[in-house]
């Protein structure tokens, strides 16, 4: 009989990607302005904010767990930069303090789950409105928009005349690095333990609550980056950046064959999930689709990529009980 | 090739030339069997014989492909378990599933209460039918009691008088001993020898062999989906049994070497963990076998894991070769050379929806491990290397486990736990479940295991099991250890004595 878990993650990274690549070869064909190396930049640059968090969010769903308050984490990285950098401090010296803050956020999360034992999803509802709060607190209603030249140039500029942003560049290594993390390593391997059964990974010493306060800890420091890039790439530092972005996160991350049980899935699926949004998200505002109506699109994706895997999970189940009927010997 | 007596009484419920077929696997073939009333019949066979097809045959829920289900002489249809129920035939299930925040009564009588008029619930005649039913089966259960929180054993009582008041003459009992504890089996008995006494026809299902010949009169034994004997259980001998069964002579089920006992491997020194047990101390030499029985929640399960690690100490000191170990931390555990085989198996022992492969690598992270990546070769050839050792039977070593039969599974958690060369070794319930060939197995690798130099602590609730391995026993009684019997003194009694608490050995 077939590995079906396997083959299902398999089969719905495969889905997911070919969807990408059909997006992109109807958009090239049909959509005025979406071919050109300006807009691709674009469209790459305003998905990677989605698609930096992804990179934990993936982690972090696999293990079983899951992280709504990086939005926020993210609006409040970036309404602390605003402040400082109105108080005149270098941005230098501010970046890291942004990213520090992340950490504690992350940490105060990974904590409030791992030491009380409370459920993530409950958890991170109340820190992404508490988060959020505090942003507001510190920066109020202003935006702050006299960053540096060299950084504002670097967060929204590409590479000469391609289609490649600066920004990109980081994000590859970081995604190698999750790349391998999740999927090369002991601690990778035990993620996907703790994520289809906690307790059966406990008893064979997995660390559990060490495992998931580091991975609070990490999409923390990754929310603020984001908070970070966000800021400097749209030259605005306000409280409410970023806000809903959990929501096109967790999205893509499902849409990419995440099970949102745990334990199932794989980092290219998600990052082809990210960026099949994205690209739904470019072309939807090249044809003037109003936010609105792009937020109702990413809910009913997000409706579709818990259904689809299931799908084709049946499917791929009902085909391996049709194999191990043909293959089975004649007696048990 | 034995067939079944025509003597005596008519049979209520019978099977004539039964054959069922999942695609290209027979599950069944050919197989008759006649239930008489006022007798327990027990079924026989290793995982995979039939005997689920068989009871699903019976109940209903699988329609035969060839052959006949036979009710007092005449063929019938069995359209589903609604058929079967409505024909008398009940089917009590190892695990009952009861509605938990419903009242006994009202389990027993869902869906049809006695009404009165204008068509409200009769609680009293609900609660005075549950009371009759109850002493019909010689058993006190309050009928307003909440089903939550009930032993299994109760649970069972329950599913028995809900089967009575469908006024049930067939009862089939899969394997409703597994989870019970001594004197429950033997309560249990006390009701199923009523319920024979009352003219009702029991098929009986049990791994447990002693337990085949404590209450059942004949057997019926099955082999890969063929019927090997139906025939009297008078004059056989377990070694008869067990033959039809497996096809061959098993060697001793109990093949324990003589060890002489090294060093003090482990040692666990005044370990307390509140309300659950209390200041508990004992060694476990390399080389020895030491059993540690038991009532079923005397505490036994939660010292294995208060010493491995997975919960935490309230008190004491546990050592592994000298070295303490730190509190609920069985990571550390597993450093020292400790091995926890846990109780249940597919909640504890293994990720069900991981390959054979990646659950026995899943204590190998720190081993096949290069330059801080996974070295899969090295995974992979270490998962292989102890699944063949085990003689784990798989199709791929990239299947799902949840594909393997419940004795595969358990060598896998073996695999997985022996894989890390474990200096001390603590099996918890280790043949629980799984058929008698297996487990013959499983004591023999325990054996060997102990004549390496392994300390081995045995957790079971299967005493002659405990009687036949242990070099020696301890017992404890509501969360302490009451005894410790050496292997020359240990017999069911001494060890049920001190288990109960009658006595101090």
């Amino acid at each position: 009989m077939a590995d079906v878990s396997l083959s299902r993650a398999v089969r719905w990274d495969t889905v997911v990607g070919a969807l990408l690549i059909t997006v992109l070869l109807l958009s090239f064909g049909l959509v005025d302005g979406f071919g050109n190396a300006l807009n691709l930049s674009f469209l790459i640059g305003n998905t990677l904010p989605i698609a930096l968090i992804a990179l934990p969010m993936t982690l972090l769903v696999v293990s079983g767990e899951i992280d709504l308050s990086v939005a926020s984490t993210a609006g409040l990285s970036g309404a602390v930069m605003g402040a400082l950098w109105n108080q005149g401090m270098s941005i230098e010296t501010i970046i890291p303090i942004c990213l520090l803050l992340g950490v504690v956020c992350g940490l105060v999360n990974g904590l409030l789950v791992t030491r009380l034992g409370l459920p993530s999803l409950a958890v991170t509802i109340g820190t992404l409105a508490a988060y959020r709060g505090i942003a507001q607190i510190v920066l109020g209603s202003d935006a702050v928009t006299d960053f540096p030249t060299p950084y504002l140039d670097f967060a929204s500029g590409r590479i000469g005349d391609t289609f490649v942003p600066y920004a990109l560049l980081p994000f590859l290594l970081l995604l190698a690095i999750a790349v391998v993390a999740l999927h090369a390593t002991p601690f990778g391997r035990s993620l996907f333990a703790t994520g289809a059964s906690e307790e059966a990974a406990r008893f064979a010493g997995v660390r559990v609550r060490r495992q998931k306060l580091i991975l609070f800890t990490v999409t923390g420091l990754m929310a603020s980056l984001t908070g970070v890039f966000w800021a400097l790439h749209y030259a605005s530092a306000r409280y409410d950046n970023a806000t809903g972005l959990e929501l096109s996160v967790v999205a893509a991350v499902l849409l990419g064959g995440i099970d949102f049980d745990g334990g199932k899935g794989t980092l290219g699926g998600a990052v082809a999930g990210v960026f099949l949004l994205g690209a739904l998200q470019n072309v939807m505002s090249l044809q003037d689709v109003s936010a609105q109506s792009q937020i109702v699109v990413t809910g009913v994706l997000l409706v579709l990529s818990v259904l689809g895997p299931r799908v084709a999970r049946q499917i791929a189940v009902a085909r391996a009980g049709r194999r191990a009927v043909r293959a089975a010997p004649p007696t048990p | 090739m034995t067939h079944p007596s025509t003597t005596g009484s008519a049979p209520v419920l019978a099977l004539r030339d039964v054959s069922k077929s999942f695609g290209a696997v027979r599950a069944l073939r050919d197989v008759s069997l006649e239930l008489l009333p006022g007798e327990v019949h027990a079924l026989a066979g290793e995982n995979g014989a039939g005997k689920s097809t068989l009871i699903k045959t019976l109940a209903g829920v699988h329609r035969p492909d060839a052959g006949q289900v036979l009710l007092d002489g005449a063929p019938v249809v069995l359209h589903g378990p609604g058929d079967a129920r409505d024909a008398g035939v009940a089917v009590i299930y190892q695990e009952p599933t009861l509605f938990p925040d419903l009242s006994i009564a009202e389990n027993i009588f869902m869906g049809r209460r006695p009404r009165r008029s204008l068509g409200r619930i009769d609680h009293r005649a609900t609660h005075t039918a549950t009371l009759a039913l109850m002493r019909r089966l010689g058993v006190e259960l309050d009928p307003d009691r909440p089903a939550r929180g009930l032993s299994i054993a109760d649970q069972q009582i329950v599913e028995i008088a809900k089967a009575l008041s469908f006024d049930a003459r067939v009862l089939i009992m899969d394997e409703p001993t597994a989870a019970l504890t001594g004197s429950e089996v033997a309560r249990l008995f006390g009701v199923v020898r009523t319920l024979r006494e009352q003219g009702a026809a029991v098929l009986f299902i049990s791994h447990r062999l002693e337990e085949i010949f404590r209450i059942c009169e004949r057997v019926t034994t099955l082999r890969d989906g063929a019927l090997i004997a139906s025939e009297p259980l008078a004059g056989m001998t377990e070694d008869d049994l067990v033959r039809r069964m497996v096809g061959r002579d098993l060697d001793d089920l109990y093949p324990k070497q003589d060890v002489t006992p090294g060093e003090i491997a482990l040692s666990v020194r005044r370990l307390t963990r509140e309300g659950v047990f209390t200041d508990v101390s004992f060694d476990v030499r390399r080389g020895e076998i030491v059993g540690l029985a038991g009532l079923v929640g005397a505490g036994r399960t939660e010292v294995a894991r208060a010493v491995f690690g997975v919960d935490r100490r309230d008190a004491g000191e546990v050592t592994v070769d000298g070295r303490a170990l730190t509190n609920g931390a069985p990571s550390t555990a597993m450093a020292a050379g400790l091995a926890l085989v846990p109780e249940d198996r597919r909640a504890q022992g293994l990720v069900m929806d991981m390959s054979i492969e990646r659950n026995i690598g899943l204590t190998g992270l720190r081993t096949t491990v290069r330059a801080g990546l996974m070295d899969r070769a090295a995974e992979r050839s270490r998962s292989l290397d102890w699944a063949v050792r085990l003689q784990v039977k798989y199709t791929r070593i990239a299947d799902a486990v949840s594909t393997l039969s419940g004795g595969n599974q358990q060598k896998v958690v073996l695999a997985k736990w022996l894989a890390t060369g474990p200096r001390v070794l603590i099996v918890d319930e280790p043949t629980r479940g799984i058929d008698v060939g297996t487990k013959a197995e499983v004591h023999r690798l325990l054996s060997e295991l102990a004549a390496d130099g392994v300390a081995v602590l045995m957790i079971s609730s299967d005493l002659p099991e405990i009687l036949g391995m242990a070099d020696r026993v301890l017992v404890m009684h509501e969360g302490r250890l009451t005894a410790e019997i050496p292997r020359s003194e240990a017999t069911e009694e001494t060890v049920m004595a001190a288990a109960t608490g009658r006595a101090a050995a």
